[in-house]
């Protein structure tokens, strides 16, 4: 095989809930198998359910971002590689510095934190769904829903003080902006990045992360604004593609939502159902082996790019044995890779979880009715422009 | 059934605290798992299970008996 016929990640669907095709024929064929990155660079594609999770919880294989490459060609965006981390993003460390950062988050963020946020996450949820009533259908769910809850609740739990909300969460809207230039989410990040500092310096609310962070002493004012920022950049988009994602996919199958609705206690299966359909990070998460080393079968030397397919680990038979393609709210969805594997698995997950809570339930209750305000197949989802996956909008009445 | 939790290998993300409350909890520092429960009623078996199927650090393990 020449280096031109190695493929490239594929991100064409054919239906906006079944990762490319292709992912399946490699998970079955080639679990691991060379891959070409958008600079040339022949690397590795990992696809199954049990070599991902095997990969990610391997010491040997590191996160550290001078050793990620740009997975997929985005239109308008530069392939980057071997960008150093920056002051507090977990995510492109390794132990021992992973270790030191992320123990101090992990313990901001317990089960039992996250239970404390419910009845601030209902007031949002419950003055979002007065707005859109008030506004009456059609309305795009995405605007008007599922984009503030995840900013507000960002807000919320970084502790940006109301007066400076709006500024926040016109800033993400830019830096998350499909349309927006480089230049423009250049420099809103600039500016979210000094409102972040005064948070964490004084400016923020009593009991939010970044000003107890701060109080704690242990991190220092750079990592501590780092953390906020990388929290945004993660965490904003990708729960509100998880919330509207969720919705479509339910809107979708009817009888799945019928359940859904009749059913309390299948709530809070049913939504990890939904994470583990619908796989918000499409283009996987990146790896690199810190030394030459066998794995899989294959010989990888170290440094060379890897790319970990969290979708079609979530589709994988072996592992989800009935129908893995089907969306099934009463399945055993335990296992499941949506917030990743091993050290580096997501820590806002059970903050995820507290808000599609509060969110789902409380839409269908107050619209019993709500459905697309378009054909499913007109809804349009982006598929090479951004690593959280999603949908541009979604228009729904009821 | 008896469970055990390696707090090494813990990686304090909270998943088992979240979804079995009655057998889980996290101390308050670094989040790391506490065992309330190493023997938990039959009633709790099965979410036990699928909270170890689910551990990212892979840190609970669970005999029947
Ligand atoms: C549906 C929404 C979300 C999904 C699907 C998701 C998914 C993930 C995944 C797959 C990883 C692992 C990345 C890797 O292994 O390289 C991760 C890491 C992380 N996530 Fe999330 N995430 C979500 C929301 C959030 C939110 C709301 C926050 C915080 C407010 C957050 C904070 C983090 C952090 C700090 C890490 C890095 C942890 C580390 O490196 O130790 N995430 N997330
Ligand atoms: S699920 Fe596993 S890693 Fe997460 S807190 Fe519990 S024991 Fe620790």
């Amino acid at each position: 095989m020449t280096p031109q016929d190695v493929p490239s990640y594929p991100t064409e669907r054919t239906c906006p809930f079944s990762p490319p095709e292709e992912l399946a024929t490699y998970r079955e064929h080639e679990p691991i198998r060379r891959m070409r990155y958008p600079d040339g660079h022949i690397g590795w594609l990992v696809t199954s359910h049990s070599l991902v999770r095997q990969l990610l919880s391997d010491p040997r294989f590191s996160a550290r971002s001078e050793f990620k490459r740009a997975p997929v060609a985005r239109p308008g965006v530069e392939p980057f590689f071997g960008v150093p981390a920056l002051p507090g993003w977990v995510l492109d460390l390794d132990p021992p510095e992973h270790t030191r950062i992320r123990q101090q988050l992990t313990g901001k963020f317990t089960a039992r934190r996250m239970r404390e946020l419910r009845p601030r996450l209902d007031r949002i949820v419950a003055d979002l769904l007065d707005g859109m009533e008030r506004h009456g259908g059609p309305v795009d769910l995405v605007e008007n829903f599922t984009m503030p809850l995840s900013s507000l609740t960002i807000c919320e739990l970084l502790g940006v003080p109301y007066s400076e909300r709006e500024e926040f969460q016109r800033d993400s809207k830019v830096l998350f902006g499909l349309n927006s230039t480089a230049d423009d989410a250049s420099a809103a990040m600039d500016r979210l990045y000094e409102l972040l500092r005064g948070v964490a310096k004084s400016g923020g609310q009593q009991d939010g992360l970044l000003r107890t962070l701060a109080e704690d002493g242990t991190l220092d004012a750079e990592e501590i604004t780092g953390i906020g920022a990388m929290m945004l950049s993660g965490g904003h988009g990708s729960t509100s593609s998880a919330m509207a994602l969720g919705t479509f996919a339910l809107l979708a199958h009817p009888d799945q939502l019928a359940k859904f609705t009749a059913d309390p206690d299948l709530v809070d299966n049913a939504l990890e159902e939904l994470l583990r359909y619908v796989t918000i990070f499409h283009f996987g998460v990146p790896r690199s082996p810190l030394e030459d080393l066998e794995f899989g079968g294959q010989f990888l030397k170290a440094g060379e790019s890897i790319t970990v397919a969290l979708p079609s680990a979530n589709r994988d038979p072996e592992w989800f044995k009935e129908a893995p393609d089907q969306l099934d709210i009463e399945r055993n969805t335990s296992g499941h890779l949506a917030f990743g594997h091993g050290i580096h698995q997501c820590t806002g997950q059970n903050l995820v979880r507290m808000e599609m809570r509060a969110a789902l339930p409380a839409l269908f209750q107050r619209f019993p009715r709500l459905s697309l305000a378009i054909p499913a197949a007109e809804v349009r989802i982006y598929t090479d422009t951004s690593p959280v996956f999603g949908v541009y909008e979604l228009p729904v009445t009821w | 059934m008896r469970v055990i939790t390696n707090t090494d290998a813990c990686v304090g993300c909270g998943l088992c605290a979240f979804t079995v409350p009655e057998v889980f909890d996290q101390e308050q520092e670094h989040g790391t798992v506490v065992l309330l429960d190493p023997e938990p009623p039959h009633e709790l078996h099965q979410d036990v299970w699928e909270a170890a199927r689910s551990c990212p650090g892979e840190a609970i393990s669970v005999k029947d008996f």
